[in-house]
């Protein structure tokens, strides 16, 4: 349903993507790997139209995003919850605010309602009572954790996650990861999910694609991924998963089914 | 040698003038998409007043400041020329009619520049090197409707309101000076301030002043909009659009004061 084919783009002299090819089906959990500074980010911003590219297309339900006009641009937005590496809540709104916007400002819910639905969003997360907080009161993995609730709050079919666990303490990141199964597998939502972190990797992912020099150089199942793989680059970014994975296999564990 | 600098000096002229024209032309993209908004019902006039509130409150003490010493100073100055020949008596005049036509107005808007103009350019700033411009995308808001027009709104409202106070506190100062220390007869120097002050001069202040307010709300957020290279560039782009804001007060000064108040305020000649 997400098709990006030969993305190239470049910040001046800085190539950063160079011909990336990626198809994310319906309803799959993608996670997207790679080092820090590859374009993992510039990436799902072309997704989402954030940014264009300046060669290549990204088709969104069969739709080119970059030949979107602004009213059909907003509709397929509405498709979408993103989750961005720094959160990027809005400073001037309370954490209830930043929840319930899109709520707000697309639905004729009545406050209470919405509310409600800020509420249940905020405890998929792990938080309680923090509705009338502002975003500065908040620590990194906390705001971390409201960005998510917004990106769910309006029932998303496509879920965009950079990051999601980075700066959480593990309970709290096994608490995320769960919420991306979750909503991925019981809702049928497509997510594609950035990550460095290979116990997140491991947990959420049906398939795997690491972004290495511009294009994507390994995709598939994390097994395919994490075992057979000659590219040294993806080998050694995959060690630890590797190490993960082997030892679940001797424990008898099977990855994300509980 | 002197081939390497001609090429040198042409070379930069040359880019200069694109980098000009390509900020020329986002510019005006910027202010037709603020114009497009603007025309959109529902305005969200709830965020208007909230910054006419900011606005107003950031500026209020500048302006009052402001306005109260330069009448005080315009009375002590004026004063001093016209004791030459002997024409003390038409201070008041003077003060009321500079106070109203010129120096109201443009005292404000560079005030406001300074104050509300950059608040404007840090906090759109700040929400851009923090992704929260994109946010806004992402959830199908559009951040020129969400953010900028209410800041237009306010801007072009609130410099008239705080326009007439600084006619006011600086005619005031002007007279309390001019009674106070000059010796003026305090009955004498109202009707002289008075006397001569046409609808006109007041009406074509707050024209100029809504016209200046507009300036400073658009290249407040227009310079916070297009911000680049996070906390510093914030710092680089309130820097910019105090200098862009000052340049464009005083261009536009200088074309409503010929077209507003040559040949005793109906002509337009420049
Ligand atoms: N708006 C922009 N303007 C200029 N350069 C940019 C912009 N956005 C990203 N870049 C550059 O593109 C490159 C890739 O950035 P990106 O944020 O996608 O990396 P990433 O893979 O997400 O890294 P990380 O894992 O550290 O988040 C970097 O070199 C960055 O400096
Ligand atoms: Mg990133």
């Amino acid at each position: 349903m997400i098709f990006c084919e030969n993305l190239y783009k470049a910040f001046g002299d800085n190539h950063v993507l160079q011909g990336v090819d990626l198809h994310i089906k319906r309803g799959e959990s993608m996670v997207i790997i790679g080092g820090s500074g590859t374009g993992k980010s510039v990436l799902i911003k072309h997704i989402i139209g954030l940014l264009s590219p300046d060669a290549g297309r990204v088709t969104v339900d069969g739709q080119v995003v970059g030949d979107l006009h602004e009213d059909e641009l907003n509709e397929m937005r509405k498709k979408f919850g993103m989750l961005f590496q720094g959160a990027a809540l809005f400073d001037s709104l309370t954490v209830g605010g930043n929840v319930g916007f899109a709520l707000k400002e697309h639905t004729d819910l009545a406050q209470s309602k919405i509310d409600e639905r800020v509420k249940e969003c905020l405890e998929m997360v792990g938080m309680k009572d923090v509705e009338r907080l502002m975003p500065a009161e908040l620590s990194g993995g906390m705001k971390k954790r409201v960005g998510l609730a917004r990106a769910i709050a309006m029932n998303p079919q496509i879920i965009l996650f950079d990051e999601p666990t980075t700066g959480l303490d593990p309970v709290m990141a096994d608490v995320i990861n769960d919420l991306i199964i979750k909503t991925t597998r019981a809702l049928k939502v497509t997510s594609v999910t950035i990550t460095h972190d290979m116990v997140s990797a491991n947990r959420i992912a049906d398939r795997i694609a690491m972004l290495y020099q511009g294009k994507i150089v390994a995709i598939g199942t994390p097994d395919e991924v994490m075992f057979n793989q000659t590219n040294p680059a993806v080998r050694e970014f995959v060690e630890i998963g590797r190490i993960i994975r082997q030892t679940e296999a001797v424990q008898g564990r099977h990855i994300g089914a509980q | 040698m002197l081939k390497k600098i001609a090429v040198g000096t042409l070379e930069f002229v040359g880019r200069y003038t694109i980098d000009m024209v390509k900020a020329i032309g986002l510019m005006g993209e910027f202010v037709g998409d603020t114009m497009k908004w603007l025309s959109r019902k529902p305005l969200r006039m709830g965020a208007a007043v909230d910054q006419m509130v900011e606005v107003g409150a950031n500026s209020f003490p500048v302006v009052f400041f402001t306005a109260m010493f330069t009448g005080m100073v315009l009375a002590l100055q004026s004063h001093t020329g016209f004791k030459r020949f002997g024409a003390e008596s038409m201070v008041g005049t003077v003060v009321g009619l500079s106070m109203t036509r010129e120096l109201g107005p443009v005292l404000t808007a560079l005030v406001v520049t300074g104050r509300a103009g950059s608040a404007m350019t840090a906090q759109l700033g700040t929400m851009r090197v923090t992704e929260q411009i994109d946010a806004l995308y992402t959830l199908a808001a559009n951040p020129i409707k969400y953010l900028v027009v209410p800041r237009v709104i306010a801007g072009t409202l609130m410099l008239p309101v705080l326009t007439v106070m600084a006619d006011f506190v600086g005619i005031l100062g002007g007279f309390v000076v001019a009674v106070m220390l000059l010796g003026a007869n305090p009955v004498l120097y109202m009707e002289k301030t008075f006397e001569f002050m046409e609808y006109n001069d007041m009406f074509s202040g707050l024209l100029k002043s809504m016209v200046f307010g507009f300036i400073i709300s658009v290249v407040g957020c227009y310079q916070g909009f297009y911000t680049e290279g996070g906390a510093e560039g914030v710092g680089t782009a309130t820097t910019k659009s105090v200098v862009m804001g000052f340049m464009l007060i005083f261009l536009a000064n200088y074309i409503l004061t010929a077209l507003l108040f040559s040949n005793g305020g109906g002509g337009a000649k420049f």
